[in-house]
């Protein structure tokens, strides 16, 4: 890979690639707000209200607590996931956007990094939903919650990066049921959404503990239910490096396949 | 700084080891409209890619507006405009919306990009479809809103890959007036055409390609000088025992394609007055054209796959 050419990013032209992501959405904002705000109302009420009377307290939390702190992770996560890969796949391959884009003074480091800040803030978007659903139903503590949109935004990022990897390879949209039924609904499973980590066994934590969502779940519940991150600079390190190896790959595969 | 909008030499671009553009010069002077005639697979989008920076050439040297391509990509491109062949307009956006956002990618001002919108609009005749989406817009108003857009940037070249290819007779002679207009504004142009009424038109000068490599270069008029005779009478649907005594003169060549035959003489009169002996066949008598140069040049044969 050449590093030194990727890294000739211009930020303004990834602005500029933000602000069109961001008017093509704002045309579906109204779509949007209720699907960011339906979907944890029903998640929330469905599994933590009915199965949280079963439960009763994880890790000292009320369930719907545990759940509701959980799912802005696991929401940052699957939405910045569609994002770069639906999304930017059309983008880059049936729609052509990027062909016109280079035609421009933008680069395809440019194109992407605007892809990427994009997915963080969508990322942080839909966690803002589950934020206010969970708020209504009384688990949110105060307004230091709110640290967990910025950590969102990382989770975004860390993991538009490796999405965007494969819209790079992907040769149609069905490909990308791979890396959802492979990579992602695992994560969701085993990374500390529905239950602590602390539950599994010793050789499987050693994988779950490298997996970029059990450091997104480990930053962002603490802050929702009002306490204080254990390893905040693990967490921050382990997903500014998904995000940075992930953004390298993906420029570096995408120049392959549209600079043929 | 050289005069030169563009200027290659030796430029390569090889696949796998095999050269789709296999060292060809080009020296394209500023203000002038240049074609890039071939058949499909002649390496014409291929060197139009090498020009924007858009794959790296194997070989050779290039400069664009006196600058090195790929070294100071961002800045030519700053400078040029490009009409794709294919249609890469946003369909999410309006026309004008379509403008605006492009523009951003240039990075320039808002005022400056509204003032250029209303002029846009009106060089290529969308004043009324200002807020139409562009799914609601025909094959010939994409066409020119992608011209349009590629004028946002007042560029100083423009590339147009195929720019008339789909379009009715109409829209592609309004296109046609918009890049006389631009040429006539002292823009460069340089486009690739399956049409040689279209070359034959606006091309000041054109090189022919085949194989990756330059056929020949020359005005239009030069071209069909220098390689066919000055008429040509065509035969349609004839059978060979028709031409029976035909091929004996001399001044006539004959070519077969499709299911005409091409008579190419320096003296019709004389060959018409033996044509007039057969009367049931379908005569067309015409002054040679580019399209004859073309079918002599890259041969007459379909290409493989088509």
């Amino acid at each position: 890979m050449n590093s030194a050419m990727a890294l000739d990013i211009r930020p303004r032209g990834a602005l500029a690639v933000l602000h069109r992501n961001f008017l093509v959405w704002k045309r579906l904002f109204w779509t949007a707000l209720v699907l960011n705000l339906g979907e944890p109302a029903l998640y929330l009420l469905g599994l933590g209200l009915g199965l949280g009377r079963f439960v009763g307290e994880l890790d000292g939390l009320p369930y719907l607590a545990f759940l509701a702190s959980g799912l802005v992770a696991s929401s940052a996560m699957n939405t910045a996931t569609f994002e770069g890969m639906y999304s930017v796949y059309t983008r880059m391959v049936p729609q052509k956007t990027y062909e016109a884009m280079l035609a421009t003074p933008l680069r395809i480091q440019d194109i992407l990094l605007g892809e990427m800040l994009w997915c963080g803030a969508k990322a942080a978007f839909s966690a803002a939903g589950i934020l206010l659903v969970a708020s209504l139903l009384g688990v949110v503590h105060g307004l230091a919650a709110l640290w967990a949109l910025p950590a969102a935004f990382l989770t975004g990022l860390a993991f538009a990066g490796p999405a965007i990897v494969m819209s790079a390879k992907a040769d149609g949209y069905d490909f990308f049921n791979y890396y959802f039924v492979l990579v992602i609904t695992p994560m969701l499973l085993v990374c500390g959404v529905f239950y602590p980590i602390t539950s599994l066994p010793d050789s499987v934590r050693l994988v779950v503990d490298l997996l970029p969502l059990t450091h997104a779940v480990e930053l962002i519940r603490p802050v929702v239910v009002g306490s204080a991150p254990e390893r905040p600079f693990v967490n921050l390190i382990v997903l500014i490096a998904f995000a940075a190896v992930g953004f390298m790959l993906a420029v570096h595969l995408a120049r392959r396949r549209l600079m043929h | 700084m050289t005069s030169s909008a563009i200027h290659a030499q030796a430029l390569r671009k090889c696949y796998d080891g095999r050269a789709v553009v296999d060292g060809i010069d080009l020296d394209i002077p500023r203000g002038t409209c240049f074609g890039l005639l071939g058949p499909n697979g002649a390496g014409k989008t291929t060197t139009l890619r090498m020009l924007l920076g858009l794959t790296p050439p194997s070989e050779g040297s290039l400069s664009v507006l006196g600058m090195a391509m790929p070294a100071q990509e961002r800045t030519i491109r700053a400078r040029v405009g490009v009409v794709p062949q294919s249609d890469t307009l946003d369909p999410d956006f309006s026309v004008v919306q379509n403008l605006r956002v492009y523009a951003g990618y240039f990075g320039l001002p808002r005022a400056v990009t509204d003032k250029r919108i209303e002029q846009l609009l009106d060089f290529a005749h969308l004043v009324e479809r200002r807020d139409s989406r562009v799914e609601a817009l025909s094959g010939g108003m994409k066409r020119r809103l992608t011209l349009a857009r590629a004028l946002i940037n007042e560029p100083e070249l423009v590339i147009l890959d195929e720019p008339t290819t789909g379009l009715d007779p109409q829209a592609r002679h309004v296109l046609w007036s918009r890049l006389e207009a631009l040429k006539a504004r002292g823009t460069t142009l340089l486009l690739t055409t399956h049409y040689m009424e279209e070359a034959e038109r606006l091309c000041d000068e054109l090189v022919v390609m085949d194989h990756g490599r330059i056929l020949d270069r020359g005005s239009p008029r030069a071209l069909i000088e220098r390689h066919v005779e000055p008429e040509v009478i065509e035969l349609r649907h004839a059978r060979e025992e028709d031409l029976a005594g035909l091929e004996e003169t001399t001044d006539c060549r004959m070519e077969h394609h499709g299911t005409s035959i091409y008579l190419y003489t320096r003296d019709s009169a004389a060959l018409l007055n033996r044509l007039a002996a057969r009367p049931h066949l379908s005569v067309l008598h015409r002054p040679a054209g580019l399209e004859d140069v073309f079918l002599r040049l890259t041969g007459r044969d379909l290409r493989a796959g088509q």
